[in-house]
């Protein structure tokens, strides 16, 4: 009896995880980007939140979840534009502008998606992994993966080997870790870092076209609650490395999945505590990973937060 | 060095004796810090007014509306200095840690968590203590309990270098699902059944309002701690520390000045403060504790201490501009028809307009003269 309960929470913990990173994935490969050429955006949420929303709005109007997906990148790209041209000007401060691009991006989101709370626009399809596989019940149902994770999944080795094997890594990372170094080597900083800007918040609009039109799967103003902010968090955990914000980004989703995985068997106490364990934990995890000299050897050179 | 130098002209000007070039060039740098943020202020202005003609809405209506709202009649004004209190607190918030060179933007996670425990310090003492005893109760609790939470991220920054911007929003989340958690369950009052809150604390736990008008205390605390806190940040030695801490830490570390603990003492300053606020929500407004704690003031105190450069003293009239666009906001909804979420948009296009205007200092001839030769 103990193991059945304890198999259905597990089981409902990685369908959960799979689901629930897929947002703090995407987020956190865009602003790992932004980061890698010296920058930092916190804004990322206020771009989720839009991009959640724009994403809903146009695939209401349209039909087509793919182009409300496409749209709230398109919006990410823009407000991640406006980022990198403000932090562009001598004596702004990215930090700053990032927490104003945050309050401009939930406040655009709210104004525009009242009308949008009620009705109900076409989700984006998911792929039955699990029902190819021959899985039956909660297992099939835990496999029931969205083309973003997997689309998250391509980006985050895509962007690896890149940063390692490309002439366009090469220039990222230089910018990231010597702005002068770039310099001499022709390099224009500013326009490299709008580039990455904008990519980073490409992402993190896309991102929220996962949240509004797959998990959970309908826009309301409290869609996101901080998801963005923990992915920029996470993005210091994974020291900058695609791939481990793969790792980091489950870790998160599954203790997201914590709280609704143990509603499943009935267990409902602390429903609301449970809400609180991604933040507590992306707390922990920065007090345990920050400060520390592997983080700050592979911290880009050029970024604020670490100096 | 030049930080150092600088910080100790400002902090001991009689010392030095300024000459009267010195004097005029003061004066230059202080019009400069007036000028541009009201720059910042009439360029988003005329932004926001391009976004309502953009959705098919008056801009003049709309001003119009935040004056009649905010400072047209006495019930309005009330209003608005009402708001203007805890604001003034959440962005004291903001300033002081800002001063030591911290961006902190938790104030709205402290001020729930404190107004928490102002309602649940008071719950024992409701029917046998006399109000003033409750009242201290509650006012210690929700200062210590806003202390320790902002000065968490403050502690964490100095030990572990973690990232106080961040740390600090997401000590908001977390103080918002305690919160929950609570008032959901084992403090719920089974009377609030629509919004979940803690017990009433009842008219023993309540402050009231300053005689003759309708606005309660956490105005006057408010003003009264700007104008502590402008004393303590520019006329004592800590102030003095802080701002050298905050101009350059190595230099600081160098003179041997307690870095850490200067971090950690600004950022329990400002969650007092913050505290506070989340002491008077509950002990002047709300009588009890539930999610209407968290109504934004937290957020739009970090604006209002960027725009008043956080300068204790200009924080007390941008908190009442913001506070007067917080009172019109029910009048704009109805006569407008436009959802609550205007004055967020309204909100950001201030905020990104004055951080880009940042660029603008010591481009304007006028102001940016030389500094005479005869400073000593």
């Amino acid at each position: 009896m103990m193991d059945g309960a304890l198999a259905t929470v597990l089981i409902a913990m990685l369908g959960g995880a799979i689901r629930v990173s897929t947002p703090f994935l995407l987020v956190a490969l865009g602003e790992t980007i932004t980061e890698k050429s010296g920058r930092i955006n916190l804004g990322l949420e206020g771009t989720l939140v839009l991009g959640a929303m724009v994403a809903y709005m146009t695939s209401y109007k349209t039909g087509s979840p793919w182009i409300g997906a496409l749209a709230a990148g398109v919006v990410g790209t823009l407000l991640g534009a406006l980022h990198a041209t403000a932090c562009s000007l001598p004596r702004v401060n990215d930090v700053a502008i990032g927490i104003a691009m945050m309050a401009l991006g939930l406040g655009l989101a709210f104004f525009f998606g009242k009308p949008y709370i009620q009705p109900s626009a076409p989700n984006l399809p998911s792929v039955p992994i699990g029902t190819w596989l021959g899985f039956t019940g909660q297992l099939e149902a835990a496999l029931d993966i969205n083309p973003l994770f997997v689309a998250g999944l391509a980006t985050a080795v895509a962007l690896w080997w890149a940063l390692r094997n490309t002439r366009w890594g090469l220039i990222l990372r230089i910018t990231g870790d010597s702005a002068p170094a770039a310099r001499a080597m022709g390099i224009s900083v500013d326009l490299v870092r709008f580039l990455a800007t904008a990519a980073g918040g490409f992402l993190a609009g896309v991102a929220g076209a996962f949240l509004s039109l797959s998990y959970p799967g309908s826009w309301s103003e409290g869609l996101s609650s901080g998801q963005g902010l923990m992915a920029v968090a996470l993005v210091i955990f994974a020291r900058w490395h695609p791939l481990r914000c793969v790792l980091a980004a489950l870790l998160f989703g599954a203790a997201g999945a914590l709280g609704p995985a143990l509603q499943t068997i009935g267990v409902t106490q602390g429903y609301y505590l449970f809400n609180a364990a991604p933040y507590i934990l992306t707390l922990l995890i920065m007090i345990a990973s920050a400060g520390t000299g592997r983080a700050m050897r592979d911290a880009p050179g050029e970024l604020a937060t670490m100096r | 060095m030049q930080h150092v130098m600088d910080a100790a002209a400002q902090a001991r000007p009689e010392a030095i004796s300024p000459t009267r070039a010195e004097i005029a060039f003061r004066a230059r740098r202080a019009a400069e810090y007036a000028v541009v943020p009201a720059i910042a202020l009439i360029v988003s202005a005329a932004l926001f007014s391009i976004f309502l003609l953009l959705v098919g809405k008056s801009p003049l209506l709309f001003y119009e509306l935040v004056w009649r709202g905010g400072f047209g009649t006495v019930f309005s004004l009330q209003n608005t200095l009402q708001r203007a209190g805890p604001l003034i607190l959440t962005a004291l918030a903001v300033a002081i840690p800002a001063r030591i060179g911290l961006i902190m933007i938790g104030g709205e996670g402290a001020l729930v968590i404190s107004g928490f425990a102002a309602a649940v310090a008071a719950l024992p003492l409701l029917g046998w203590a006399p109000p003033f005893l409750i009242l201290a109760a509650m006012g210690l609790a929700s200062v210590a309990v806003g202390a320790a939470w902002v000065g968490l991220a403050g502690y964490l920054r100095h030990a572990r270098g973690v990232n106080e911007t961040i740390s600090s929003l997401l000590l908001a989340y977390i103080a918002i699902a305690i919160l929950n958690f609570f008032v959901e369950g084992a403090l719920r009052d089974p009377a609030s059944a629509n919004t979940p809150s803690t017990f009433p604390i009842g008219a023993a736990g309540m402050i009231g309002k300053i005689p003759g008008t309708d606005v309660h205390w956490g105005l006057a605390a408010g003003v009264l701690l700007a104008l502590a806190l402008y004393v303590l940040m520019s006329n004592t030695t800590f102030g003095f520390a802080v701002r050298i801490a905050g101009g350059n830490p190595r230099a600081a570390l160098a003179q041997g000045l307690p870095v850490g603990r200067l971090i950690v003492a600004c950022t329990m300053i400002a969650g007092a403060c913050a505290g506070l606020a989340g002491f008077f929500e509950v002990a002047a407004v709300h009588g009890r504790a539930n999610a209407a704690l968290a109504a934004g003031y937290g957020f739009t105190g970090v604006l209002v201490a960027f725009l008043a450069r956080h300068n204790p003293l200009a924080i007390v009239p941008v908190a009442i501009l913001f506070g007067a666009i917080a009172a019109s906001g029910g009048l704009i909804q109805r006569r407008m028809d436009l959802p609550d979420a205007a004055v967020l948009v309204l909100q950001g296009f201030i905020f990104l307009t004055l951080l880009v205007s940042e660029t603008l200092y010591g481009r304007f001839e006028v102001f940016s003269g030389e500094r005479s030769a005869g400073r000593a």
